[in-house]
């Protein structure tokens, strides 16, 4: 029996008689990054709620954001300290782990953009002219609005999209922060930002936006299925050949 | 994927059992490699994901240094390294217009928000005329210095348009007048480390060789039930102020009068209402919040 032959350039294991082959998807690099991300983001937004808290002034429309039993879920039941999501006067506590993490997902960030522009992944993730079109066509696709499948390619038009914009969320994010944690010796950033109260209202929709994020790319994740999952832990993804690009 | 039998159109001629054969077999193949790789890949995630799960819970479960977990303690304090090595002892803070002081809505009249009365409205027998500042280790002298409001009102007088940033993530303009603490200092001057004359005089060189002197000032409330410990560049920051009006009128009580101090490059809760004792140290004075798990620093 033959075995599998790895493609030195795109990375892919085939077997030559077969018509299944193992096509590499992501970079260990790209994992690593991913996945280091993801308790990171996870934490700074969980502290960032903390230190919210102190001063919880945003709205939308009517909606406070964020009402008591966002806080404090069953607070009504029992007394706040009792629960196990109580997220009230933690202030401290929140902004002693955002100002250590910050650090690590500053370092994590710039070493995947550093990565993703050296390596040539960029060409996957940057939109180009037709990006918007076929985003379009993946939205309506996936919201059964339209039964023709868009092109198939490792990225679609909408993945795209959101991930040059969560990169550059992620930057947003960064000098949103740098101008409320120093905004006398990073004063520069904080003006450009219109002030220090408006730039921790982008702050915090920044990270509203991340939620969203997550949470469409969780449903995605789920729709595409165990391979593509399985893609980003192991890096390959089982693709049969008559359906490969 | 489609119906259709993906093997058909390799043809029905002799060698196509043979060929469907051999083309099942290197699929079985690639599976086999792929559960192969899942198997190692899967094994290290869950052991990261769970090295990371009991970090986490390891971190926060460390004593407590100053109210919070070690760990948390030791990487405010290299921030706080960081920051002061940054720190621009030149570098102001912006200034404002009167159009944009922040005047908010206080128990129906217009007024300056106010947060926090520790040193005040527990200390009900003060006495705002028998107040004098009592300054510790002031160089060439044995014994605290007394001053009164007349004595400090000799020195040069600066007013302000500063932004003052609570640590609960507000902010507020406020008109500040006062007395440079780089002037005060410079009159009261600290004891320093290393000797060495201003020119012109018998008194260390405050201005200019800031570094010869001790490291810290701790100022406290007349009860000292509220403190906070300032780093000498910090509080020789030329917008440090000693405090005595605001917004063009003389302090109110819960805004700390008689004297209070206005440091813009720091959060609010480092600005000291109701001055009783100023004193220069070399140990790290003492925090009211920082003793609560909040960053000794609070440099903004």
């Amino acid at each position: 029996m033959a075995h599998l032959t790895e493609d030195s350039e795109s990375g892919s294991k085939r077997q030559v008689a077969g018509r299944l082959y193992l096509e590499k998807k992501h970079p260990l690099a790209i994992r690593w990054f991913h996945w280091i991300n993801f308790p990171l983001i996870a934490i700074m937004i969980w502290s960032g709620v903390l230190i919210y808290w102190a001063n919880g002034v945003y709205r939308l429309g009517s909606i406070s954001l964020f009402p008591d039993w966002f806080y404090h879920p069953g607070y009504q039941e029992k007394p706040p300290e009792a629960g196990l999501y109580d997220l009230t006067g933690r202030l401290a506590e929140g902004m002693s782990w955002h100002f250590m993490l910050m650090w690590f997902f500053t370092i994590n960030g710039i070493l995947y953009v550093l990565y993703t522009a050296l390596s040539g992944e960029w060409r996957y993730i940057l939109p180009n002219r037709s990006t918007l079109k076929e985003a379009i066509h993946v939205i309506l696709h996936d919201l059964h609005l339209r039964k023709d499948h868009p092109p198939r390619q490792k990225f679609n038009g909408a993945q795209k999209l959101a991930y040059t914009g969560v990169i550059i969320m992620g930057f947003g994010s960064l000098i949103t922060g740098i101008a409320i944690y120093k905004p006398v010796q990073a004063s520069f950033f904080t003006q450009l930002m219109g002030g220090y109260t408006v730039a921790r209202f982008l702050h915090f929709w920044l990270m509203i936006l991340f939620v969203l994020f997550f949470l469409v790319h969780i449903l995605q994740v789920m729709r595409a299925g165990w391979n593509n999952f399985r893609s980003m832990v192991t890096g390959y993804e089982i693709v049969a050949e008559e359906e490969s690009v | 994927m489609s119906d259709k039998n993906p093997y058909e159109d390799r043809g029905l001629n002799a060698g196509s059992v043979l060929n469907q054969l051999e083309a099942i077999d290197a699929d079985r193949e690639v599976k086999q490699e792929m559960r192969r790789m899942s198997r190692r890949s899967f094994i290290w995630a869950g052991i990261a994901a769970v090295g990371v799960y009991e970090f986490v819970g390891w971190l926060a479960s460390r004593h407590e240094d100053l109210g919070t977990p070690w760990p948390f303690r030791r990487a405010l304090d290299a921030n706080e390294d960081l920051a002061m090595d940054y720190f621009g002892p030149k570098r102001l803070a912006p200034t404002f217009s009167k159009s944009d002081l922040t005047l908010e809505d206080v128990d129906g009249q217009v007024g300056i928000r106010s947060n926090g009365a520790y040193g005040i409205d527990d200390d009900p027998d003060f006495d705002p005329k028998a107040w004098t500042l009592t300054v510790n280790n002031v160089f060439g002298k044995d014994k605290p210095v007394q001053l009164t409001m007349e004595d400090l009102k000799k020195l040069p007088s600066t007013t302000q348009i500063t932004e003052m940033f609570c640590i609960e993530g507000w902010s507020i303009k406020v008109e500040w007048k006062g007395i440079r603490f780089v002037d005060f200092a410079e009159k009261y001057p600290p004891n320093p480390r290393v000797f060495e004359k201003a020119d012109g005089s018998d008194k260390p060189a405050v201005r200019s060789k800031p570094q010869n002197l001790v490291r810290f000032v701790s100022m406290k409330t007349p009860n000292e039930a509220y403190y906070v410990g300032l780093d000498m560049a910090s509080a020789l920051h030329p917008q440090t102020l000693l405090c005595y009006e605001m917004n063009g009128a003389p302090l109110t009580d819960d805004h700390g009068a008689p004297l209070r101090l206005a440091i813009p490059v720091k959060y609010g809760v480092k600005n000291l209402k109701r001055i009783g004792s100023i004193t220069y140290t070399d140990e790290k004075p003492a925090d009211y919040w920082a003793e609560q798990g909040y960053d000794w620093y609070a440099g903004m």
